[in-house]
């Protein structure tokens, strides 16, 4: 193989898409200081949407390592973070100790919601992603109702007037804002770095990849890579699918919690929905295929994701005075999204 | 049998290889209108690959042609795709069914060529815009189904017909084209009853009136001797002999399909007795739903420290035997290690048992492809027997040790000879040989007491056939672990085998020593055919 | 037969649960049958055209369509432009449903390329496929029109000078096609031409079947390769399919928006999917099966079902919004139901196989021993 052939192979095994989404966001870094945006508060805003996203980002690799395909039912997981938060808040508990009994209380919750999504999935094999994604959206749809009719009575999340039924929104403030943010925060001129929140996705993806080089963990990848060969080397194939599936859903639920403490207020009701189609694109554009992802994985792809979230509102705003991030972002996540699941993953088998 | 004019088929020179491996050397075949051929031979003989070039398959020129020329009626011809070869005149039908499930019979038997009514909308839109002429379907499907004289019912859904209905729709079909001059039916008569295969051997002689030639494969050969006016018989891509069935019988063809001299090494080995040794492995009735390799009623002993054939055509059921114990096909029956009874269907307990299989399917079950040799090799012996692992917090993580990894792979690529970059090199990268290696690294990582192997030498060149075999044997002489070694290459087993047992129909048709002659294990194999 | 009968049931039971749904919650909703029946005719008219765009995809193997928002995007395209040339009523849609097609043509091209290298997972992909469409459609709604697509009216234009408001009225084609020959019957108005419409739309997919490209899809959606080997161009005959399905989703989607009389510019293509999807499941379709009884069939009970819920709810539990979940939630519950009754029948056919084996072998023993006996 000559050089300029493994390069090309490189590029081919990279993806266009993938090269493009890099590309520009390497323009808009380079771009941003000449048309007068701010870079240390760019710089600073990528590396804070990093620590909310992260985990969220994170809670695909399981499923994808044990073969269940990108985890479209991610919303599944984020109710669970859900009820955790708002029923730390119902019980009384404040501060730092709210976040970490939201994760207690939320723990029971995803256990659940992902041993039963994972019966369910063991049950249509090869069609999980379609059924994922619905699974989600009538899990959400059904904590619409809830969130209305469960007998909430904390004053801080129920309507006002009604006095029962959460609101939409729910502020943190005084319960677990920047709990983990707070921890250890560097702040230097307009650049403020969460140090808490990333040493928490540091430990979770440490778990993550350590778990990965366990006897199960082994497992799980060789499960994906190849079930036929699993199931003839003795391993229970169904279990170690259930497995990755409830760690999937635990870590969503993780996930959610760390977005919110990050973010500053609890988002009830839809807005859950379409959580997982950032999640799943910036793994897919942090280099990983519908069967392969490692914590590598993640966290460029967090990275270019939310720096693609973050950096074209202000610098495109700032060169063409239009705002198209949002139009920039919807097509190319989706683009990426559509270019993974075009490719032959099946090939090498 | 009509004698006159220029043959309709005429094969000369045919020779193909595979990368190098030869598979089928100097062919030369001639076929009269109206004369039925009848081609027999063990599977791997070439068979089925000159039947592919005479149809055009595309893997044929996609692996490089073939040498040698086709003249049909007088006119070289050369198909690069089967519908050139359907144009010319030629049909054939398949093992494999090639039918719409939810169409029935007349949809199936005129697919992609039914009558057509215009319509001004097809005018403008273009022809596949015409409408389906269902009564002249009808018809065509009618005379298609007459002229093959056995009455099938026209109107029945694929997936509600028997499966000899099934293939006789598919002959059907063939039957339909009316340019068609020369049939070949591939094992047409393997999924019928006794009384669909009279039928159809009553159908063969009538389309031989009508002065359609057809060649007919088959290891059924009583009714190759019935139907046929020649016979062909292939040994190791060589036509080895083809005379008007008048002029033989089942032995003689029994004895040149299977008939090679005894070489050497088989002749010189010691054969082990076994009989007196004590049963390690008894099996009981097993029965195994393996797709395409049923297996019924099978009951058998494995005496402990031997090497065990199992041997048969491909598709009789030897190899849903170790796929049915170890667990991977659904399979019932009762089965017994040392005495203690193994239940079925769970990969994980045979393996306990100190079990070990190297599956045929290289590719699809034996390895993990995107993965590195070192874990392909210490995956199952890590998962079962908890080695190559470091234990922390007294048990509770078992973390895998990558050195000791390192070091097995390496042991068992020296011993077997891998030819790799290094340990760390994925599995998919290497040869189909040195695949095999690792699958039996795998294996004997496991340390077993009873090994399992399946099609060891499939598709690997002659030099890792050879390699594979004498690990095989060594693995067996020197750990003393019993070996049950599945093959369809009857040489390669009476190689290295004590006993082998002879499968056919999914039964077991008898147990020979490993020096009876060649004969008898062909007899056994073309008994129970199915 | 037996097994028959109890697939016939398990299809069935969506829409028993269906009537048992509207039965419970008609009385409860407190609206009048003529209010009710009145609200199904409008709703037929306005979803019936859409929903019939699924059927071809299914026929072809691909499931459900849920790049069918591709064709409701390229007829609001054609619809924002005719209203800005205010051209109106009926020769404004046909005008719009004729910039529409090409539009949708090259859209359902794209979309079937795009599902031709996605095989197994037509449904995910063009459901993504909806999604990066959507994005294309607002970059050139919101940016590149009155920029670079000239748009004169200030009505439909954002104050900021380029890009479309967030609704765009149709006025002057609302209901325009339903009044046409509307026929009043005892306070109940029925679009007669809609319907009109709706019933070529039928006979044409009927006939369509009868086709030979009808026979080719229906060849290519049970089995590819078979087809293949017929010498039937699948990619092809796959691509023609969600062309199709496109067209007849724009067109529907013209129809669906004179009805409401307004374009919510932004989010009306971007339920659609989903609603007609789960009309037709309701219906009684499957992934693999559908027809058109299933449409209509669906049209009535989704929608009734959607008319009383929120009433229903209100009435149970005093709160409206309980009522608008719960419709949100059965939605998406059919669907799913459906995408996991599709999967687990596809596991069931190959479990059967080995029973047939082992009583085959027991019987055989049978015999074996009652021969010894004798």
């Amino acid at each position: 193989m000559t050089m300029k052939e493994r390069i090309t192979a490189s590029f081919k095994e990279f993806g266009l898409p993938r090269l493009i989404i890099t590309g520009f966001l390497v323009l808009l870094l380079i771009i941003a200081p000449f048309v007068g945006s701010d870079l240390p508060t760019q710089i600073s805003n990528i590396i804070n949407r990093f620590s909310w996203n992260g985990i969220l980002v994170l809670a695909m690799v399981p499923m994808v390592h044990s073969g269940c395909g990108l985890n479209f039912g991610l919303p599944l997981g984020i109710i669970s973070g859900l009820l955790g938060a708002t029923l730390s808040i119902e019980l009384g508990f404040t501060g730092g100790l709210s976040f970490l009994m939201a994760i207690i209380i939320a723990t029971p919750f995803a256990l659940v919601f992902g041993a039963l999504y994972g019966w369910l999935l063991k049950k249509i094999k090869g069609g999980e992603m379609m059924i994922a994604t619905y699974v989600g959206f009538s899990s959400v749809s059904l904590m619409c109702m809830m969130w209305l009719v469960l007998p909430y009575h904390s004053p801080n999340m129920v309507w006002g007037l009604a006095g029962k039924g959460l609101r939409t929104t729910i502020s943190l403030e005084g319960y677990f804002d920047q709990a983990l943010a707070g921890i250890a925060q560097i702040n230097i001129g307009n650049i403020s770095i969460p140090t808490g929140t990333l040493l928490f996705f540091a430990l979770l993806a440490f778990a993550i990849w350590a778990f990965l080089h366990t006897r199960t963990g082994t497992a799980m990848t060789a499960v994906g890579s190849n079930p036929k060969f699993a199931k003839a080397a003795g391993i229970n194939v169904d279990w170690i699918r259930m497995l990755s599936v409830i760690m999937s859903t635990w870590l969503a639920a993780i996930g959610i919690l760390v977005y919110e403490q990050g973010f500053g207020f609890i988002q009830l009701y839809m807005a859950p929905f379409y959580m997982a189609l950032p999640a799943v694109s910036a793994i897919l554009i942090g280099g990983a295929s519908v069967n392969k992802a490692s914590i590598m994985n993640v966290i460029v792809g967090t990275i270019l994701f939310q720096g693609i979230v973050t950096m074209t509102p202000t610098v495109m705003n700032n060169i063409i005075h239009m705002d198209m991030s949002e139009v920039i972002r919807i097509i190319a996540s989706m683009g990426m999204i559509l270019f993974a699941l075009t490719r032959k993953t099946e090939a090498s088998r | 049998m009509e004698t006159n004019g220029a043959p309709l088929l005429k094969m000369q020179g045919i020779k193909k290889d595979f990368f190098g491996n030869q598979v089928l050397a100097d062919i030369n075949l001639e076929l009269k209108a109206g004369e039925v051929l009848g081609l027999c031979g063990e599977n791997g003989a070439g068979k089925s690959t000159l039947m592919k070039i005479l149809f055009g398959a595309t893997d044929i020129a996609e692996t490089g042609g073939y040498e040698g020329d086709i003249y049909l009626d007088g006119q070289k011809v050369s198909f690069s795709t089967p519908f050139e070869a359907i144009e010319a005149g030629i049909g054939m039908v398949h093992q494999e069914f090639s039918l719409i499930p939810g169409f029935d019979a007349t949809e199936n038997i005129l697919l992609n060529r039914e009558p057509e009514k215009y319509n001004f909308i097809s005018e403008i839109f273009g022809d596949r815009l015409n409408t389906l002429d269902r009564g002249a379907m009808d018809e065509r499907a009618r005379e298609a189904v007459d002229k093959m004289g056995v009455a099938i019912d026209r109107h029945m859904m694929i997936n509600t017909m028997p499966v000899g209905h099934k293939q006789f729709t598919e002959i059907a079909r063939e039957l339909s084209k009316e340019q068609l001059r020369l049939l070949i039916l591939d094992e047409p008569t393997a999924v019928l009853t006794e009384r669909e295969a009279v039928a159809l051997l009553d159908s063969i002689k009538s389309m031989s009136e009508r002065g359609i030639s057809v060649i007919f494969i088959t290891h059924r050969l009583q009714e190759i001797l019935t139907v046929c006016d020649t016979v062909a018989v292939m040994r190791d891509g060589v036509l080895v002999e083809c005379v008007p069935s008048s002029e033989t019988s089942i032995t003689q063809i029994t004895k040149r399909m299977v008939g090679r001299e005894m070489n050497a090494s088989t002749s010189q080995r010691e054969i082990r007795n076994t009989e007196d040794s004590k049963t390690v492995l008894k099996i009981e009735k097993l029965w195994v739903d393996m797709p395409g390799e049923t297996v019924r009623n099978v009951s058998l002993d494995v005496k402990e420290g031997e090497i065990l054939g199992i041997g048969g055509l491909a598709g009789q059921g030897k190899l849903g035997i170790p796929n049915g114990i170890m667990g991977l096909y659904e399979a019932g029956g009762r089965v017994e290690f040392d005495g203690k009874e193994i239940p079925l269907n769970s990969p994980r307990v045979c393996l306990d048992s100190s079990f070990a299989f190297v599956s045929e399917d290289r590719r699809g079950v034996g390895l993990l492809l995107d993965e590195s040799l070192e874990w392909n090799v210490a995956f199952p012996a890590m998962q079962i027997q908890n080695k190559f692992l470091k234990k922390y917090l007294g048990g509770l993580i078992n973390w895998r040790d990558e050195k000791a990894i390192r070091e097995v792979t390496e042991k068992y690529i020296d011993e077997l000879q891998i030819k790799c970059t290094s340990s760390k090199q994925n599995a998919k990268e290497l040869s189909g040989g040195n695949q095999q290696k690792v699958c039996l690294a795998k294996a004997f990582a496991l340390e077993p007491r009873l090994l399992f192997v399946s099609e060891p030498t499939r598709g690997i060149d002659v030099g890792a056939k050879a390699l594979v075999l004498e690990a095989l044997r060594r693995f067996n002489r020197e750990s003393g672990v019993t070996v049950v070694m599945v093959s369809s290459e009857l040489e390669e087993l009476r190689q290295i085998c004590d006993r082998i047992a002879i499968v056919s129909g999914g039964r077991i048709s008898g147990i020979l020593p490993a020096d009876s002659t060649t004969e008898d294990f062909g007899t056994l194999m073309l008994m129970g055919v199915i | 037969m037996k097994i028959k009968d109890k697939i016939n049931l398990r299809q069935a039971s969506v829409p028993i649960m269906f009537i048992i749904i509207c039965a419970v919650c008609i009385p409860l909703s407190g609206l009048s049958p003529k209010m009710l029946i009145n609200e199904i005719i409008t709703r037929m008219g306005r979803n019936s055209f859409l929903i019939l765009s699924l059927l071809i995809p299914i026929m072809a193997g691909m499931g459900l369509n849920f790049g069918m928002t591709l064709g409701a995007m390229a007829a609001e395209i054609a619809l924002i432009l005719v209203c800005d040339w205010q051209i109106v009523s009926v020769p404004g849609m046909i005008l719009a449903a004729i910039i529409s097609v090409p539009i949708s043509v090259l859209l359902g091209v794209f979309c079937g390329k795009i599902l031709n290298r996605a095989k197994g997972r037509e449904m995910i992909t063009s459901y993504i496929m909806a999604f990066f469409v959507n994005g294309i459609y607002q970059l050139i709604v919101l940016f590149l029109m009155g920029k670079v697509i000239p748009i004169k009216h200030s009505s439909i234009k954002l104050p900021r000078g380029y890009g479309i408001r967030n609704t765009v009225s149709l006025l002057s084609m609302r209901q325009k096609l339903d009044n046409m020959l509307a026929v009043n019957i005892a306070g109940v108005k029925i679009p007669v031409l809609t319907f009109i419409l709706i019933a070529i739309m039928c006979f044409i997919i009927i006939w369509f079947r009868r086709t030979k490209l009808g026979q080719d899809m229906r060849a290519v959606g049970q089995d590819m390769e078979v087809a293949r080997d017929a010498g039937i161009n699948v990619e092809r005959t796959r691509i023609i399919s969600i062309v199709i399905s496109t067209v007849l989703a724009g067109l529907g989607m013209i129809i669906y928006l004179q009805n409401m009389g307004n374009i919510a510019t932004y989010t009306a293509h971007s339920q659609i999917g989903m609603f007609c999807i789960a009309a037709l499941l309701v219906g009684g379709a499957s992934v693999d099966k559908a027809s058109i009884g299933n449409v209509f069939l669906g049209v009535v009970l989704f929608h009734t079902m959607f008319i009383v819920a929120p009433r229903a709810g209100a009435y149970i539990t005093g709160d409206s919004m309980i009522g608008e979940y719960f419709r949100v939630f059965v939605s998406y519950a059919v669907i799913t139901v459906a995408l996991i009754m599709y999967e687990t029948n596809k596991r069931k056919a190959k479990s059967a196989a080995s029973m047939r084996l082992k009583e085959a072998q027991e019987s055989e023993e049978m015999g074996e021993s009652s021969q010894a006996d004798a």
